[in-house]
């Protein structure tokens, strides 16, 4: 199932992720106060993200839910009982001195996430993912010899997810990364803005010889985006295995990723690393799940991505490969059954998602939802290939004019830019007479057994009718003509 | 009208309030005239006292009509409070002003109390005999050379003193029972859970809980009836419906109210350290208890005893995390010109909190490090579960379960400024009853050493708040201890 380790200098690569999911609640996870982004500093902080005296926090139960939304997804456990504990050490952004989170008990136990790196499918195992709160944000920059505190960010809820140390490069971890990222917005768990900072990976990567031990690990953390998530990877492997070669230790330590020097460097050791003082939070009673509760989320919830790929291959008969494109995110799906419903050819919705629109919208850097050509459109075109009315070349032609905003009707497009094939056979026929017999060299080569000169025959013919003449059609009276020896 | 209108208490008052025969504003003038000698109050603010008697008085002119409206009382200092500061006793929280109320504050005020102000208590509510206080230590009214108990030691007095008919008061480890033993007037400590927290400064998470002081249990009733109750914004209140203390309180009738009560007498209780002048008042008021009807029991509680390091592991692990808050950054005090974050935190807090609070919050911080957590934290939570059982254990065998608050009478102040851990032991009836959860109520039932109140401490099962306060208040019908005025708050 699971590809063979690729090694690195003869080094194997050993990676697990840990997710920073910030979970799509109006309200914080604790709090009544809002979540969402981008307001004034501390306007979104109330008196329980402000941690004045006497304030208590009171679960919210749209967390929860999320929470069992995503343990069902991912076939782990949604345990009837989890525990709140406190993490506690000092920071300005902290309020309380000490985060809510889940520690010995998790809410979300094991699980499995399946992706595809190339043709190849994989599948890790999620050891857990827990509820606890986000801390606020320290602004070093704006403030000269100050720091400036943040707390609009407190308290909005999260479900940090761990994985297994099972991802065995840097292109395995994107893609889990990726597919993790998928799943969670198709769940709508999470608005997936990495960005905003909504779904943030830290990297735990360490190397080893294959069959050793595993070698001591170092987290990068706070990656926000699958390009850096790549070069953090490659340069970290990179960085352990010239230790090791140089015969230095690994040191378990965090690490931060610098995009603009594209390096990774050390932010704390293990030595400093504080003792948190993990213990069940007083205040917070153990988060009960009744089998209704779980019942009730899974009854609601979407049709996930791996069936809906299943479903795809076999009802559409898409390859394997196109499936998981097309499931790549619920916008994508939506997509792509609302065209192929409208034009019955699945195939054909599929190569030009994968092909004309994808490279289209990664160039604009868009999302499906921001196609200029719709469902509909795009059908309304893939039918007129079909139909014959017009070749592939014409259709992207077609396509051109549809994304550029020129036309939204297909037809009209054919008829103004006079792309309709000639699938007259009575005028196709007039027209290769008069290539047979200005060619009559290529005749003969073609009568002697040289195919290429059919070829040579074909391409006089479209040029005779300006590229509009229906190939399939040129070919087969072509070839009629030739063999009945005129 | 015969009686001083500072003697009068919550019932008494308010039925003259509701006879239209006392204004509030009267009775509150009555009590700000008496000058505060034992350091109970922190602020009394006469004017916003006045103004809001007055405006009570007006409400029931109008005829509205709210349980305790023009009731004067004053608030615990751990209690935020939008109308005044709230300190909880420390210099970390000096001029704090919360932009809310607790939720038992604002409770009572629905209810028409009319608050005095804010009342002097042990630092973070850490102490039991109110010398923990970073704005000067609380004296006995019954004997200024001696403590009020603590850490609700400013309510035991203002109440004892007639300063005021009743106080809000919490009790985390015996910080409503002992106080109010010490004073001589009655207090209720009820089922974790039934008040909630909501604005109660935190000491220890999982023990803490709001209870009244007053002079009797009827006065009792009266404002745990405001103060009960469910409430969304803590997680740990209970969704109990709040019975009718008060019509069952009436309900009593016959010279034996307590036929068919069975009052359990744990043997661990009344070990030989227990000072003998309490265990005769004890004893007195047990006595009385049979005369109304109910019949004592032995039962056991074999780990009383390891109440004392349970509770001294598990509440200041909760509190070394709870008081985290307090940390300069965003509100109370801030060291001056800290040079960086690290000296912010460390002299903040160094300056801030008292001894007793660093103490425990270095205790704290150790039983939860790695390494010592199981030992000492994890161990104190299963020893504290079984406290619990004992307890159910007993309950099978009685209804309820008696003895002293505490093993003497007030000590003199500064008696044990050098060893904390005695006054730690002195908490050993208390600390069982808050590990389980269970509400507990001191009645005072006598005198001890140097005229010193003793109180008889009751412990019900969970929810049992109606039961308690049926049984003491049946003993104050029959007797006149919760009547008695200290000598030394007599004659102003």
């Amino acid at each position: 199932m699971n590809a063979s380790p690729q090694l690195v200098r003869g080094y194997e690569v050993v990676i697990g992720l840990e997710n920073h999911v910030q979970l799509s609640t109006q309200s914080k996870i604790f709090s009544g106060a809002s979540t969402a982004f981008g307001a004034a500093p501390n306007t979104q902080a109330c008196a329980v993200d402000l941690a004045l005296p006497g304030t208590l926090p009171v679960l919210n139960r749209g967390a929860v839910e999320r929470a069992i939304r995503f343990g069902l997804a991912v076939g782990a456990e949604v345990a009837p009982l989890s525990i709140f504990a406190r993490k506690n050490y000092f920071y300005p952004d902290l309020p309380k001195g000490y985060q809510i989170s889940q520690y010995e008990i998790p809410v979300v136990q094991g699980g499995s996430i399946s992706f595809y790196v190339g043709d190849t499918k994989k599948t890790v195992k999620l050891t857990r993912a827990h509820l606890e709160e986000d801390a606020g944000k320290s602004l070093h920059e704006d403030f000269h010899g100050m720091s400036g505190i943040d707390l609009n960010r407190a308290g909005t809820p999260l479900l940090e997810i761990v994985s297994e140390p099972e991802l065995r490069s840097a292109e395995e971890a994107c893609e889990y990364a990726k597919t993790l990222h998928a799943l969670v917005m198709w769940l709508g768990i999470c608005d997936g803005n990495m960005q905003e900072g909504s779904f943030r990976c830290d990297v735990n990567v360490s190397v080893r010889r294959p069959g050793a031990p595993l070698g001591t690990r170092r987290e990068i953390k706070n990656l926000n985006s699958f390009k850096f998530l790549v070069q953090a990877v490659n340069f970290e492997v990179g960085w352990q295995i010239d230790q090791i070669e140089d015969g230095l230790a690994i040191q378990q330590a965090t690490v931060l990723f610098n995009p603009d020097s594209g390096e990774t460097r050390a932010m704390r050791s293990k030595e400093d690393a504080a003792d948190y003082r993990y213990f069940p939070d007083p205040d917070l009673p153990p988060l009960l799940i009744a089998p209704e509760w779980v019942a009730r989320v899974r009854a609601e919830l979407p049709e996930l991505p791996a069936p809906m790929a299943a479903r795809f291959v076999q009802q559409d008969g898409l390859p394997e490969y196109d499936a998981q494109m097309m499931t790549a995110s619920l916008a994508t799906a939506r997509y792509y059954e609302a065209a192929r419903d409208a034009c019955m050819s699945p195939k054909l919705v599929a190569n030009w998602l994968m092909g004309e629109i994808s490279r289209r919208l990664n160039a604009a850097e868009q999302t499906i939802e921001q196609a200029p050509v719709g469902p509909a459109l795009l059908a309304a075109l893939i039918s007129r290939i079909q139909d014959g009315t017009i070749s592939n070349n014409a259709a992207r032609q077609v396509f051109e004019a549809l994304w550029s905003g020129e036309s939204a009707d297909v037809d009209a497009v054919i008829a103004a830019k006079g792309l309709q094939q000639m699938s007259d056979s009575g005028e196709l026929e007039r027209i290769l007479d008069a290539v047979l017999s200005a060619n009559p060299k290529s005749v003969e080569e073609f009568r002697a057994g040289k195919d290429k000169a059919f070829n040579a025959l074909v391409g006089q013919a479209m040029k005779a009718t300006q590229g509009k003449a229906n190939p399939g059609l040129v070919n087969e009276l072509l070839r009629k003509k030739l063999v009945s020896g005129s | 009208m015969t009686r001083a209108l500072h003697e009068l208490g919550v019932a008494e008052g308010l039925s003259l309030l509701e006879a239209g025969q006392l204004s509030s504003r009267d009775w509150v003038d009555a009590l700000l005239a008496r000058p505060d000698r034992y350091g109970a109050f922190l602020l009394r603010d006469a004017d916003g006292a006045r103004a809001a008697a007055a405006a009570a008085d007006a409400r029931r002119a109008a005829g509205e009509h709210a349980p305790l409206l023009g009731v004067p009382l004053a608030h615990k200092d751990i209690f935020v409070t939008a109308a005044h500061p709230t300190t909880a006793g420390s210099r970390i929280l000096e001029g704090y002003r919360s932009p809310f109320d607790a939720t038992v504050v604002a409770r009572l005020t629905q209810a028409g109390v009319v608050s005095l102000g804010k009342l002097n208590c042990d630092e973070f509510a850490m102490g039991s005999a109110n010398e923990n206080s970073a704005y000067g230590k609380v004296h006995n009214p019954w004997d200024p050379s001696r403590v009020p108990g603590g850490s609700s030691g400013g309510s035991a007095a203002a109440v004892a003193a007639r300063l005021l008919p009743a106080a809000t008061g919490t009790d985390t480890g015996g910080s409503i029972r002992q106080p109010a033993s010490f004073t001589g007037i009655t207090g209720i400590k009820p089922t974790y859970g039934r008040c909630s927290r909501y604005g109660m400064i935190a000491f220890a998470s999982s023990l803490d809980q709001a209870g009244p002081m007053a002079r009797s249990a009827e006065d009792c009733a009266h404002l745990l009836s405001a103060m009960a109750g469910f409430d969304e914004r803590d997680a740990t209140s209970l969704q109990q419906p709040v019975p009718d203390w008060l019509g069952d309180m009436r309900a009593q009738h016959g010279s034996q109210p307590l036929k068919g009560l069975r009052i359990g007498l744990p043997d661990e209780f009344f070990p030989a350290q227990l000072d003998a002048d309490v265990n005769a008042a004890v004893r007195a008021g047990l006595a009385q208890l049979e005369k109304l009807g109910a019949e004592l029991v032995e039962v056991q509680l074999p780990r009383t005893e390891l109440a004392i390091p349970v509770y001294y592991l598990i509440a200041p692990a909760e509190a070394s995390s709870n008081l985290s808050r307090f940390d300069g950054v965003r509100y109370g005090r801030r060291c001056e010109n800290p040079k960086d974050l690290l000296d912010l935190y460390q002299r903040t807090r160094t300056e801030g909190f008292g001894p007793e609070v660093q103490r425990r919050i270095l205790i704290g911080a150790y039983v939860l490090s790695h390494g010592y957590y199981d030992a000492y934290y994890l161990q104190a939570q299963k020893l504290r579960r079984m406290i619990a059982d004992d307890f159910q254990a007993a309950f099978k065998g009685c209804d309820l379960i008696a003895g002293p608050v505490a093993p003497s009478v007030a000590w003199k102040l500064g008696a044990q400024d050098d060893d904390p851990v005695k006054a730690y032991l002195a908490d050993i009836f208390t600390l069982p009853g808050s590990l389980a959860g269970l509400p507990g109520m001191s009645v005072p039932v006598g005198r001890g050493a140097g005229g010193m109140p003793v109180g008889l401490q009751l412990i019900g099962n969970y929810f049992m708040e109606g039961r308690l306060l049926h049984t003491a208040h049946a003993l104050q019908q029959a007797t006149d201890w919760h009547r008695a005025s200290p000598a030394a708050a007599q004659g102003v």
